[in-house]
């Protein structure tokens, strides 16, 4: 082998896949919901906690189908955990820092994630109450984004020991 | 490096180890995390020929984080079963040839795009732990100035920055508030190895061995309703199992040493909670007052540098474990735990909820 | 050695579906479980089989734990393989000791991508893989060389085919079936010569559960267990250039290792998904087709859900005994390019371990004897005479 030509140490080799992802019976509903501005979850028929979103389809702790019904949930919730992002990553959708928030919903039994704005990264609070940012409805798809954002709603702080359960 | 020489490279070293060649093995168990962090679909498949096991069994574990010490387990029940007697084990992960931070955070069209890695994943989880428990903020930067210390004892350790001090770590940048730089574990390429033999054919081999006293596992959903995220259920009956299959009454005072999963600092305290070495909201103090530190601590805590000091995802698990193994072989170098006789092996994965563990013993059970 | 075997079975319906992966595992779980007359919170051990490549996500097999009902935490294992191996993996842990009942599940949901395409990824990544063929150019190859050596002819392939497709007819989880001249076959196209259309698989969604459980657990749990007699998986280097393609190795090796040659085959469930791949796993198997019916429920070629598709074998092999219409049968599974790895499980409803008859009958362990019924009513007592075997 000639001495003068470079090792090679890495090659790239772009491989790419395309996948079309189907959202399920019960999360469609939760998607439609959203093209009316409706949070719509459901319920688990069998410890009758609501979901939302309705994710798989399904109560992961009681490994049953969730129910046909559909139960409006929010709009406005209470901040149980946070986090700050501060990292650039590949393929990132939200130029950081922005505040991650784990956002309990009135009616839900569960938190979800949501991007909090409108209000200083220092002055996030655990407890603190938050309402939904929708974008301008005639952008509005069957997506989560059409809530740009939740902020602070002015209503009291929930007390530690009411959400703690949810930790 | 390629992928194939890691692995081989760890899989002679542990056959070296042995005294054992390929020849002598009768079936191979490997582990890694998702094939997309370096894109290589079932990768075991391509990796058969490069480990020379063509001919023989080959069985691939993949439990997400947790997956290097799952990987250890199952390879362990390959021997326990009867059905096989010498089993080599291979874990490992090469980060460097894909992208971890895109791989972990590709966007579900079904929720909003806010993840932000493991790290995004798991700050909300310490917020709520340092809440809970009213410990000191500087209790994560001391785990990290401990374990940066540790990996310099530590020839594999992917980091050797001797020079790290509680006030330098605490004005480490914060990444996903409230976790710093220094408290993040950094993206590394690795791979571990093992050979589990039965007891006959241990009792035949001439080295120092570490006997396996007892394996766990357990499982839950990754979100529900009311779960405990910062002390998961199934960390601690996945504890509780370990510690009463092993006849260990007493976690704290028993042990001598622990290889625990902390790919951020803030987890050493969490899972010293979890796995029953502290009380509720105690964990932080054993870090505190220095238990977990590699001299002079009664209950040292990955004096290998542990994750936070190197992180090849699919193998960490079955570094803790192997690590493990070599404080009771007494062969784990500069950072051996002194007459370290009982040693346990963690490693968790997905959000929390995959839970593997094993004690091992410088004596036979 | 503790004596394991299949209790019961189910699958779901496997045409394209929107529903989410666990909206079609849940159900099937459940029929699984009603099968055999288990409680979830029975279970000792549940281990799943899948693969991320397939979804498009790492940590997709994460979201089948929500099935389960995992609360209080469930001790669970996953193989990123066909089910088969997870099924390999429960029956291990049940020797263990640790675990009496196992529910074993796979997945995949073969609609969401052109998985010929995907399933071309598990080839190296410096050499093959960037080359782009897909699966079926793969298994091209694989024929071409059959072919060309004479040990398998197109009309032999097509044959596989039409029986294939004339057995599906009545399995609901068939996605092509019906009768079909072998001549109609061979005057098709050639996809990628030289398959034609007939010579590669139909894809599906769905998935495939298994319940196994040990001893006396299984005896109590169904009246004719299939108890796994033997099983063992083997792989071959990958490389397609440098191996022997005809042969399959590792095939022939699993088999030994099963004791397959002595005794009678009656069904043998082999996973091949293209039409020559069934005549080599034959051949390799050493199984002659004439004494054994081979893929009666129209086998992967009708219906191929990946990382199913041959836990699904075991499974319709395993139903044949339970259902009393067999008393040897053999479950295959394959996974990797060509053929490049396989598993052999063998199955028989005699049960051959010295029967404990309990207290309540006699305190005397009881070895039973061929041509007589099980001396146990509790156990044994409606198997039919001539079905039992003694242990030598």
């Amino acid at each position: 082998m000639s001495n003068e030509a470079e090792d090679v140490l890495r090659i790239r080799t772009p491989i790419g896949v395309e996948y079309a992802w189907s959202a399920g019976t019960r999360s469609s509903a939760y998607l439609n919901g959203l093209l009316e501005g409706k949070l719509l979850g459901k319920r688990c028929p069998s410890c009758s906690r609501v979901y939302f979103p309705p994710r798989n389809g399904n109560c992961p702790m009681c490994g049953v189908l969730l129910g046909d019904d559909d139960v409006e949930v929010g709009p406005n919730g209470t901040v149980t955990t946070f986090c700050v992002v501060n990292v650039p990553f590949l393929g990132q959708k939200i130029t950081p820092p922005y505040v991650a928030a784990t956002i309990l919903l009135d009616g839900a039994d569960i938190g979800m994630q949501h991007l909090l704005q409108e209000v200083d990264a220092a002055d996030v609070r655990m407890g603190m109450r938050v309402e939904p940012v929708w974008a301008p409805r005639d952008n509005w798809g069957p997506t989560m984004e059409n809530i740009t954002h939740f902020r602070p709603s002015g209503e009291p702080d929930v007390d530690y020991s009411d959400y703690a359960g949810q930790l | 490096m390629s992928i194939a020489g890691l692995v081989r490279e760890a899989a002679d070293r542990a056959l070296a180890d042995a005294g054992m060649t390929m020849d002598d093995i009768d079936a191979v168990v490997i582990g890694k995390a998702p094939d997309m962090l370096e894109g290589v679909m079932m990768p075991e498949l391509w990796l058969a020929e490069a480990l020379a096991a063509a001919g023989k069994p080959v069985f691939r574990v993949h439990t997400a984080g947790s997956v290097g010490g799952s990987t250890a387990i199952v390879a362990a029940q390959h021997v326990m079963s009867g059905v096989h007697k010498r089993v080599l084990t291979v874990a490992f992960e090469k980060q460097s040839d894909g992208n971890a931070m895109w791989a972990l955070s590709v966007p579900v069209p079904f929720g909003m795009p806010v993840h932000a890695g493991a790290g995004g994943y798991f700050a909300p989880h310490v917020r709520a732990y340092i809440r809970r428990s009213e410990a000191p903020g500087y209790i994560g930067a001391m785990v990290a100035v401990k374990d940066r210390t540790n990996a310099c004892a530590n020839p594999f350790a992917h980091l050797h920055e001797p020079d790290w001090t509680l006030e330098a770590a605490m004005e480490s940048p914060m990444l996903w508030d409230p976790i710093r730089f220094v408290e993040t574990c950094p993206s590394s390429d690795g791979a571990a190895a093992l050979v589990i033999a039965a007891e006959d054919v241990a009792d035949s081999l001439p080295g120092p061995k570490a006997w396996i006293r007892a394996t766990a596992m357990r499982s839950e959903p990754t979100m529900f309703a009311g779960r405990n995220q910062v002390n998961p259920q199934a960390g601690q009956d996945c504890a509780a199992d370990l510690w009463r299959k092993a006849g260990i009454a007493d976690p704290r005072r028993e042990v001598d040493v622990a290889e625990i999963y902390v790919p951020f600092s803030w987890f050493e305290p969490m899972w010293l909670e979890n796995l029953g070495f502290a009380g509720r909201n105690e964990g932080w103090r054993l870090v505190e007052d220095g238990v977990t530190d590699l001299r002079g601590g009664s209950l040292p805590i990955n004096p290998s540098g542990g994750v936070l000091s190197s992180n090849p995802i699919g193998a960490s698990g079955m570094i803790r474990f192997g690590e493990a193994a070599m404080q009771v072989m007494g062969t784990a170098g500069e950072h051996q735990v002194d007459g370290a006789r009982t040693a346990v092996g963690h490693a968790y994965g997905g959000g929390s909820q995959f839970f593997a563990m094993w004690v091992v013993g410088a004596e036979k059970p | 050695m503790r004596e394991v075997a299949v209790v019961s079975t189910a699958h779901s319906a496997v045409a394209a579906t929107t529903e989410t992966p666990i909206e079609t595992l849940i159900p099937v779980i459940d029929a699984a479980l009603v099968a055999a007359g288990l409680e979830r919170r029975q279970v000792d051990f549940w281990c799943h089989g899948s693969c991320d490549y397939l979804v498009g996500q790492p940590f997709s097999f994460v979201s089948a734990v929500d099935a389960l009902g995992a609360w209080p935490p469930i001790v669970e294992s996953h193989v990123e393989m066909d089910g088969a191996w997870a099924l390999y993996e429960a029956w291990l842990k049940i020797q263990t000791g640790e675990a009496d009942t196992a529910v074993i599940f796979g997945n995949g949901k073969s609609s969401v991508a052109n998985m010929f395409r995907v399933m071309a990824l598990q080839l190296d990544p410096y050499v093959e893989a960037p080359l782009g063929p897909d699966q079926i150019a793969l298994a091209g190859l694989q024929a071409r060389v059959a072919l060309d050596a004479g040990v398998i002819t197109e009309r032999d392939m097509a044959e596989v085919a039409a029986r294939s497709r004339r057995d599906a007819v009545g399995n609901p989880a068939a996605l092509v079936s019906g009768e079909v001249s072998v001549d109609d076959l061979l005057a098709g196209d050639k996809v990628r010569d030289p398959l034609r259309h007939h010579d590669i698989p139909v894809m599906g969604d769905g998935v495939t559960a298994v319940v196994i459980a040990a001893d006396d657990a299984a005896r109590s749990l169904t009246a004719r267990p299939a108890w796994i007699r033997a099983i063992d998986h083997r792989i071959d280097a990958q490389r397609i250039g440098g191996r022997d393609l005809i042969g399959v190795p590792s095939a022939v090796a699993a088999a030994a290792r099963c004791g397959l040659g002595a005794g009678r085959i009656d069904v043998a469930e082999i996973h091949a998904p293209f039409t020559h791949e069934e005549l080599l796993v034959t051949r390799a198997l050493g199984l002659d087709a004439g004494a054994t019916r081979i893929n009666p429920s129209g086998g992967a070629l009708v219906s191929n859900v990946l990382m199913a598709a041959g836990l699904a074998r075991i499974a319709r092999a395993a139903e044949s005994i339970l259902d009393g219409s067999a008393d040897r049968v053999l479950g295959h599974a394959t996974q990797g390019p060509c053929l490049q790895q396989n598993l052999v499980c063998v199955m028989e409803g005699a049960c051959w371990v010295p029967c404990v008859v309990p207290s309540s009958v006699s305190a005397r362990p009881t070895t039973r004897v061929a041509g007589q019924t099980c001396p146990s009513p509790v156990w044994c007592g409606r198997l039919p005479i001539g079905r039992l075997r003694m242990r030598a």
